[in-house]
């Protein structure tokens, strides 16, 4: 499929796979938004050239996918902003099943570091180097991850405790 | 004619639980736990145009040690239903509780692992409210509910 893309967004991908040829995986379009699949080992790397020299500065968004593959079945996106040129563009690393581990980015975006700790709640998967990895919705001693497909909707009974209902007696 | 023929003018005479019931019926004030979208519901059923002052019930106490209805007004998650139970327990007794709309009654539409279906999971609910959200004449209705309860639970005397 040919990509239709705006002039700074080709800069970008062109910007891109001049500097980091073998890191990119896949750059494909869906829904009017362009999102670059690169290797898990450049994140770092590359999202410090979009927000320097790209203009990037502002990281929207973290999230995860579940994919439910046997291979690379989670998946972390990075939602970029640039204001100057007013263009949108979405960064993917996957990661495997077994200790799903991705960089942290919180160095480079401080917004980072919530979404970041949003994702590992929901999804489990751990970011290297992170600050303050803790939960952020689900209770500290919880022990799954909502999100992941296998969890059930409606939770797992006894998995979070109500409050006792006879304050007398504990 | 009784005692009251002997008292002269100016006297009623009545049973002290009918009083005490009496009073408390008509001064039920409102321990508001607004969390979603109901609580602006019932801010309006406080507000002129519902005006639960008729009740006198316009007294919404932010400070759970002067309350007696608790309205729990929107979806609770597990996390906040401690909190929640805390200010319900800091509430003197005789207390009672209203839950407000879907969610509070049942987890309405928030069939998910994060919301207690339903808030009679961790507290005692007295009047049910339906209604996703419930409009305020809802709110006064409940509470018009609870004030008839009032009226026919023992207050001071035992039950014999
Ligand atoms: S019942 Fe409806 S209006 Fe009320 S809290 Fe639930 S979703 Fe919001």
């Amino acid at each position: 499929m040919s990509l239709n893309l705006s002039e700074y967004l080709q800069k970008t991908v062109d910007d891109l796979s001049g500097n980091f040829a073998d890191k990119l995986i896949h750059v494909y379009q869906s829904s009017g938004d362009t999102f670059i699949v690169i290797q898990a080992d450049a994140l770092l790397e590359i999202c410090k050239y979009l927000k320097e020299n790209l203009h990037y500065i502002y990281l929207s968004d973290v999230f995860g996918i579940d994919r439910y593959t046997s291979e690379e079945r989670f998946e972390v996106v990075y939602n970029l902003l640039s204001f100057k040129h007013h263009q949108r563009v979405f960064i993917k690393v996957r990661c495997e099943e077994e200790n799903p581990e991705v960089d942290s980015v919180s160095k480079i975006w401080k917004a980072a570091n919530w979404f970041e700790r949003e994702v590992y709640d929901m999804f489990g998967v751990f970011f290297r180097n992170h600050p303050d990895l803790r939960r952020i919705y689900m209770p500290e001693d919880f022990e799954y991850y909502p999100l992941r497909k296998e969890f059930p909707l409606l939770g797992i009974p006894g998995s979070i405790p109500l409050p006792s209902t006879t304050p007398d007696t504990d | 004619m009784g005692i009251e023929s002997a008292l002269g003018k100016g006297f009623l005479t009545t049973r002290m639980d009918t009083l005490v019931k009496w009073a408390r019926a008509n001064a039920a004030w409102p321990m508001p736990m607004g969390l979603a979208c109901c609580a602006i519901e019932m801010m309006a059923f406080a507000g002129p145009r519902y005006d639960a002052a008729r009740f006198g019930s316009e007294v919404m106490r932010f400070s759970p040690r002067q309350a007696d209805v608790m309205i729990v007004a929107g979806w609770c998650s597990y996390k906040m239903s401690h909190a929640i139970r805390r200010i319900w327990d800091q509430m003197p007794d005789p207390k009672w509780c209203i839950a407000m709309g879907a969610c509070a009654s049942t987890g309405g539409m928030h069939r998910c692992y994060g919301v207690v279906q339903g808030c009679d999971n961790f507290l005692p609910v007295d009047a049910y409210i339906s209604g996703c959200p419930p409009r305020p004449d809802a709110v006064l209705h409940a509470l018009m509910k609870i004030q008839d309860k009032i009226k026919k639970e023992h207050s001071i005397t035992l039950d014999t």
